[in-house]
C-alpha cells in the first residue's frame, strides 16, 4: 500500500480494505509496478525460453556416435537421475556406517583389544564420488586456490604500486607469466607437489594440492596486475594532503591507498576468480583429479547413451557456479566499496 | 630583514622532454605574521610552483624557504595547504576528514575528547556544523571547500597555503566564501598565502598582492599594498576611490603582461591580421590566446 500517492490515498481513505486494493489495482501505480516487474522477469523468461526452443530443436538434428545431442527434456532428466544417484550414495554411507558402529560396540563387548577398535572406528566409507560430491570437491579447490593467489597478490600488487622502482622491476615477470596456460603448469606442478609434498599422513590429497596451486598460479595475475594499477593511480593531490599531514606509511596505506584502491583491486579477484574457475575444470580433466572437470572427462571416457546428457548437466552446472561465485563477489565488493553511486556489474 | 616567512631568491628548474624549463627565477619575498597575501598571474606562470615549494611538496633548485627560523625541507602540517579541488577523502566522512588531520597533529598533546571537541569546533567554525557525517560526494562544492579548509585550520598551521581555493565555485558561492574567510581571518589572524584569478577576491581579502610576470622565467612583477581598514565591507568598498584605484591597478599589470605576451606572435602573424574580416579577427585573437596559455605551460 506504501505505492500510493498522496492523492489516492486521500480519497481512499475510508474505503474498506478490499475496495481499496480494488483501486489500486486500477490505479496508474500497479500499471506501472506491473510494466517494471514485467521488464524485470518477463524479458529474460522470454529469452530462456527461446534459447530452449532453439536448442530442443538444434540438437535433435545433430546424431553422434552416443546417439541424439540431448536436448533440455534429456538433460533434465539425467540431472534429477544425478541426484538420485547422490541420494542413494548417502543412503548407502549412511547404512556402512551404522554397521560399523555395531561392530564397534560388538568388539568392545567381546573384549577385542583396544588397536583393533580404533582400527574398526577409524574405517571409511569409500563409495564411488557422486555429481554432487564432486561440486563440492571442485568449489573447495577453486576457494582455496582463489584464496591463496589473493593472499599473495593484494600484499605484493600494494608494495609494487607504491615502488616505481620494483614496478619496474617485476613488471616483464607479470607480462611473463601472465598468459601461461594452466596446462602448461600441470606438469610441472603435479611434479614438484609428488616432489616435495611427502607426509604419512597427508592433510589434503595431492591432487587436491596440485589443482589448487595450479589455479593459484593462474589467479594471481588479474589480481596482481589490477592492484598495481589501483594503487599507482592515487589522485596526486590525496598522496599530497598524507604528505602535508605526515602519514606514516601504515596510515598513509590504510586510510588512503587501499580505499582508493579497492575497486580496482575487487575487478581483479573477480577476474581472478573467474579464471580460477575456468582453469581448475581443465586442469581436473587432464589431471584426473577429483572434481567437475574429472566427472565430465569420465563420462566422456564412459561413452554410454546417456554421457552426453550427463556432461550437459555439469556444462551448464559449471556456468551457473561460475555466474554465482561472480555475483557473491559483487556482492562483497558493494558492502566493502565507499562509493555507494559507482555502477557495479 | 628577520621575517616570519622567508621566500629567499627561489629558482626551480624542471627537467622536460624538450630540455630543462626554467619555470621560476629569483623569487624573492618577505611575509610578515598575520599577513595575507595574494598571488595573482597568468595561467602557467608558476603560481602553484611558488606554493608547492613553500608547502614543500617541490624543492626549489636554487635558494630556499624559511619559516621561523627553520629552512623548510619537507611538507608539514605547519604549512596547511588548500587545494584547488577540495581533495577531501571520499571515503570518509566530513568530521573524519578533520578529525584524521586533527589526530595527526595533535596525537600527543591533545586528549580524545579534546580532539574531538577541536574538530567539531572547527567545523562550526565554517558552518559546517551540520553536515558531520556527510559523505563529501553528498555535499555541494561550497560545503566541501569549507570542509577544506576547516580541515587546515585544524591543524593551526604557521601558514595557511590556498591554490585558488574558490576556484571552482560559482560568484554566489564564491562571495559567501570570501566572507566566511575574511570572518575567520579577523579573529584568527592567520598568515595566508593564496593564489587567485578573480581581482576583486585579491584586493577585498589581501594586505598585499603579489604579481607575478609571465613564464617562463617567471618572477615577482609588482607588489601592491593594499591599505584599506580592515574588517572590509565589500558593498562599502564597491564605492571607494581607493579600492576602485587598486583594482585598476592589478587590471593594468595583468593587461600589459598580455599585450606583451602576445606581441610577439602578432609580428609573425600581422599578414594574417591585415587580412582581417571581424570574425577573422576574432578567430585569430582565439587562437593568439591558446598560443599564450600554450606557451605559458611550456609546450612551446
Ligand atoms: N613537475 C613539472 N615538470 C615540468 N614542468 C612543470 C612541472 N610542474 C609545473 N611545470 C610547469 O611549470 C609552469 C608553471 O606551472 P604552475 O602550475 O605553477 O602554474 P600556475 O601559475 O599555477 O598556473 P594556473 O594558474 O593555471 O594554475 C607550467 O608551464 C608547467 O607546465
Ligand atoms: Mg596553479
Amino acid at each position: 500500500m506504501a505505492l500510493i500517492s498522496a492523492e489516492t490515498a486521500t480519497s481512499t481513505f475510508n474505503m474498506p480494505r478490499f475496495e481499496r486494493f480494488l483501486s489500486y489495482m486500477a490505479s496508474d501505480e500497479w500499471n506501472k509496478a506491473v510494466t517494471k516487474a514485467a521488464r524485470a522477469i518477463m524479458i529474460p523468461l522470454a529469452a530462456l525460453l527461446v534459447f530452449l526452443m532453439l536448442w530442443s530443436i538444434g540438437a535433435k538434428s545433430i546424431v553422434t556416435s552416443l546417439g541424439v545431442f540431448p536436448g533440455p527434456s534429456t538433460v533434465w532428466e539425467q540431472s534429477l537421475s544425478l541426484y538420485d544417484e547422490h541420494q542413494s550414495e548417502r543412503i548407502k554411507a549412511a547404512a556402512f556406517y551404522e554397521r560399523m558402529g555395531k561392530r564397534v560396540d560388538k568388539a568392545i563387548a567381546d573384549g577385542k583389544p583396544q588397536k583393533k577398535i580404533e582400527k574398526l572406528r577409524n574405517r571409511k566409507y569409500t563409495g564411488k564420488e557422486t555429481f554432487i560430491d564432486q561440486i563440492f570437491t571442485s568449489l573447495k579447490t577453486v576457494l582455496v586456490g582463489f584464496l591463496f593467489a589473493s593472499l599473495i597478490a593484494i600484499p605484493a600488487g600494494i608494495i609494487c604500486g607504491m615502488s616505481a622502482i620494483l614496478y619496474t622491476a617485476v613488471n616483464p615477470l607479470i607480462q611473463l607469466f601472465k598468459p601461461i596456460s594452466p596446462l602448461a603448469w600441470l606438469p610441472l606442478v603435479t611434479m614438484v607437489v609428488s616432489a616435495v609434498y611427502v607426509t604419512s599422513d597427508p592433510m589434503f590429497p595431492k591432487a587436491f594440492l596440485t589443482s589448487a596451486i595450479t589455479v593459484t598460479l593462474c589467479c594471481l595475475w588479474p589480481t596482481l596486475i589490477n592492484t598495481i594499477v589501483g594503487v599507482s593511480g592515487v589522485d596526486k593531490d590525496l598522496i599530497n594532503v598524507s604528505r602535508v599531514l605526515r602519514l606514516n606509511a601504515f596510515t598513509k596505506t590504510v586510510k588512503i591507498i587501499l580505499p582508493s584502491a579497492i575497486p580496482l583491486i575487487f575487478t581483479g579477484l573477480r577476474l581472478s576468480l573467474s579464471t580460477g574457475w575456468m582453469v581448475l575444470i581443465a586442469a581436473e580433466m587432464l589431471a584426473q583429479n577429483p572434481g567437475l572437470g574429472k566427472f565430465v572427462w569420465d563420462e566422456f571416457q564412459n561413452g554410454s547413451s546417456n554421457s552426453l546428457a550427463r556432461i550437459m548437466v555439469a556444462v551448464l552446472v559449471i556456468g551457473f557456479i561460475g555466474f554465482l561465485l561472480d555475483r557473491i563477489m559483487l556482492l562483497i565488493q558493494r558492502k566493502v566499496s565507499w562509493d555507494k553511486n559507482a555502477v557495479l556489474r | 630583514m628577520n621575517s616570519y616567512l622567508d621566500i629567499d631568491h627561489i629558482s626551480i628548474t624542471f627537467p622536460t622532454d624538450s630540455g630543462p624549463l626554467n619555470v621560476l627565477n629569483n623569487v624573492d619575498l618577505n611575509v610578515a605574521k598575520g599577513e595575507f597575501i595574494s598571488l595573482i598571474g597568468h595561467s602557467g606562470c608558476g603560481k602553484s610552483t611558488v606554493l608547492n615549494i613553500v608547502a614543500g611538496l617541490l624543492n626549489a633548485t636554487e635558494g630556499g624557504v624559511v619559516l621561523e627560523e627553520k629552512e623548510v625541507t619537507e611538507p608539514g602540517p605547519d604549512r596547511a595547504v588548500v587545494f584547488q579541488h577540495h581533495s577531501l577523502l571520499p571515503w570518509l566522512s566530513v568530521y573524519d576528514n578533520v578529525r584524521l588531520a586533527v589526530d595527526q597533529v595533535f596525537k600527543r598533546t591533545k586528549s580524545k575528547k579534546e580532539r574531538h571537541e577541536w574538530t567539531l569546533h572547527n567545523l562550526d567554525l565554517v558552518h559546517m556544523g551540520h553536515a558531520l557525517d556527510r559523505k563529501p560526494d553528498e555535499i555541494s562544492g561550497g560545503m566541501k571547500q569549507r570542509v577544506g579548509i576547516a580541515r587546515a585550520l585544524a591543524m593551526e598551521p604557521k601558514v595557511m597555503l590556498m591554490d585558488e581555493p574558490f576556484g571552482a565555485l560559482d560568484s554566489l558561492t564564491r562571495t559567501h566564501m570570501q566572507d566566511s574567510l575574511m570572518e575567520i581571518q579577523a579573529e584568527l589572524n592567520n598568515t595566508v598565502i593564496m593564489i587567485t584569478h578573480d581581482v576583486d577576491e585579491a584586493v577585498l581579502l589581501s594586505d598585499r598582492i603579489i604579481m607575478m610576470t609571465n613564464g617562463p622565467s617567471a618572477t615577482i612583477g609588482e607588489i601592491l599594498n593594499i591599505d584599506l581598514p580592515k574588517p572590509r565591507n565589500r558593498l562599502e568598498l564597491a564605492e571607494d576611490p581607493a579600492y576602485n584605484h587598486y583594482r585598476a591597478e592589478v587590471v593594468k599589470f595583468l593587461h600589459e603582461r598580455h599585450q606583451t605576451l602576445t606581441k610577439d606572435e602578432s609580428s609573425e602573424k600581422s599578414s594574417v591580421v591585415s587580412l582581417s574580416s571581424k570574425s577573422r579577427q576574432a578567430d585569430d585573437e582565439n587562437q593568439k590566446k591558446s598560443e599564450v596559455v600554450k606557451k605559458a605551460s611550456g609546450e612551446y
